[in-house]
């Protein structure tokens, strides 16, 4: 498979997979359970959607690690299983990507605010994703994947504390633009872009998002900035909507497969999806990009 | 106005706190009411900085910044108001959570913030918080507003689960039931027999003032 920055380089897009959680709702996690917590007492589940979407034709598979952080984990009461989750985690992928996909160690926002806005210290969150990044590092990812980020100073800290957790390993950052175009901390995707350009990360882009256009603006505005980046796009399957009691994500595979062209056409080197997506999604994907 | 309630308010839009206070002071020494400088400095400025969030020219760090100027300003007065027996206007007493099973803080955390600086007396619950909870405090502390955070499919419905036990509680008519979180939406609100969905902070404030009439 050779390592995943020569892939990125190489003319062939990278397939991610899609949706994480929205698919373990659906396979029974309780209400009030955390994922990471379910991955402890029912690995099987989290393996089972791993596969689905290396089936599907997912050559990148984030681990179940989002909540992975030690300010996320105390939480839900799991902090002191923090080395154990994420090497769980890894494994598990690892197991469901065999020589097929690349393994990403997903790492999420902090669940609350950095100063000044709120009491965690910008050194403090870099120790926290440090923490985090080493036990998915020592694990074995081919990357780390920095996700869902609405404050380019949390960023900065993941990326920082990414670095810190072994030399050399790649990392890729997305933030998720929902508001006006932007994060909902104000971030601008050119101002996004030209931040992590100058950090050095190895691929950046947009994932999750109010909307399929407003991650298509985002990319655009992405490109503009940084002509020369391997992008990431990663969007909802749309806004999600009630029908009923049931919450239904209105994009369909088709759709998603015309915007995953297009992104590619705009400059990503990495195209999947995020909350509302399933298999069959990123099996649109993949046939869309691989043409 | 005075210049000095002038810059006040300018001192809340921008989110500064250190000056929101110097000025409050000063407003005081130059035996400026409180009750006037809140009045005409501080809620303006207020107002401000929800249209600017409306219109997309401000975001959250801008919320959380004027909210904070604005404590740091109400702080000057209140020793003021007390020294007077005078007391800002209370537009209404909420109390707000996360649902049970739901660890998301920061949505609900920046919606008490900011009725917190609109003049509501606020409760919160904090996170994962049993329906039973929001019924005992709402009885304890006679709220006429309640408000319910979910950001996950699995929990929304635990919303429905709060209006029900305010309804056997023989609380719901007395309060106004207002939530919100990603994957909710004003539909959501009226299966459940919500009052309101707010779809941000800022919404939520006016959404409550509206219904309120306050």
């Amino acid at each position: 498979m050779g390592d995943i920055l020569s892939r990125l380089e190489s003319d062939s897009v990278i397939v991610a997979d899609g949706a994480m959680g929205t698919m373990l709702q659906e396979a029974g996690l309780p209400a009030g359970m955390a994922p990471e917590g379910w991955l402890l007492e029912n690995p099987d589940a989290v393996r089972d959607v791993h596969r689905a979407y290396v089936e599907a034709g997912a050559d990148l598979i984030l681990t179940c690690t989002f909540g992975g952080t030690r300010t996320r984990l105390e939480r839900s009461g799991l902090a002191d299983r923090l080395t154990e989750i994420n090497r769980w985690a890894v494994e598990i992928a690892r197991e469901a990507a065999g020589d097929k996909a690349y393994v990403a160690g997903d790492i999420g926002p902090l669940g609350e605010f950095l100063a000044p806005l709120g009491k965690i210290t910008y050194e403090q969150a870099a120790d926290v994703f440090a923490e985090q990044a080493a036990a998915l590092a020592e694990a074995g990812v081919d990357v780390l994947y920095i996700e869902t980020m609405s404050d380019l100073n949390e960023v900065r800290a993941a990326v920082e504390g990414a670095r810190q957790a072994g030399s050399g390993i790649s990392v890729f950052a997305t933030l998720s633009f929902d508001a006006h175009g932007r994060t909902n901390m104000g971030v601008r995707p050119e101002q996004a872009a030209e931040t992590l350009l100058a950090l050095g990360v190895d691929a950046f882009g947009a994932n999750c998002g109010a909307t399929l256009e407003m991650t298509e603006g985002a990319i655009v505005k992405m490109h503009e900035a940084a002509p020369q980046a391997p992008l990431i796009a990663k969007p909802n399957a749309g806004k999600p909507r009630l029908v009923g009691q049931e919450v239904v994500y209105d994009a369909t595979p088709e759709d998603m497969a015309e915007y995953a062209r297009r992104f590619v056409a705009l400059g990503a080197r990495v195209v999947g999806a995020c909350c509302g997506s399933t298999p069959a999604h990123i099996a649109a994907v993949a046939r869309a990009v691989r043409g | 106005m005075s210049e000095i309630l002038k810059q006040l308010k300018e001192a809340v839009i921008l989110g500064e706190s250190d000056q929101a206070r110097e000025l409050a002071a000063q407003a005081l020494e130059a035996g400026i009411a409180p009750l006037t400088a809140i009045e005409e400095a501080l809620n303006p400025g207020m107002q401000v900085v929800g249209d600017r969030f409306e219109r997309g020219e401000y975001f959250i760090p801008d919320l959380v910044m004027a909210a904070e100027a604005m404590k740091g300003a109400i702080g000057v007065f209140e020793p003021a108001l007390m020294a007077r027996q005078e007391q800002r206007q209370v537009l209404g007493t909420v109390v707000i959570g996360t649902v049970e099973g739901d660890i998301h803080e920061i949505g609900k955390s920046l919606v008490a913030t900011m009725l917190s600086a609109a003049g509501f007396q606020v409760h919160d619950l904090g996170v994962d918080v049993p329906a039973g909870e929001f019924i005992e405090r709402v009885r304890k502390t006679g709220a006429n507003v309640v408000g319910l955070s979910a950001l996950l499919t699995t929990t929304m419905r635990n919303q429905e689960m709060v209006v029900e036990a305010l309804e056997e509680a023989g609380l719901r008519e007395q309060v106004l039931v207002v939530i919100g979180g990603a994957p909710t939406n004003p539909e959501w609100a009226q299966t459940i027999g919500a009052d309101a969905y707010a779809e941000n902070a800022n919404e939520a404030v006016s959404i409550i003032r509206q219904l309120l009439e306050v």
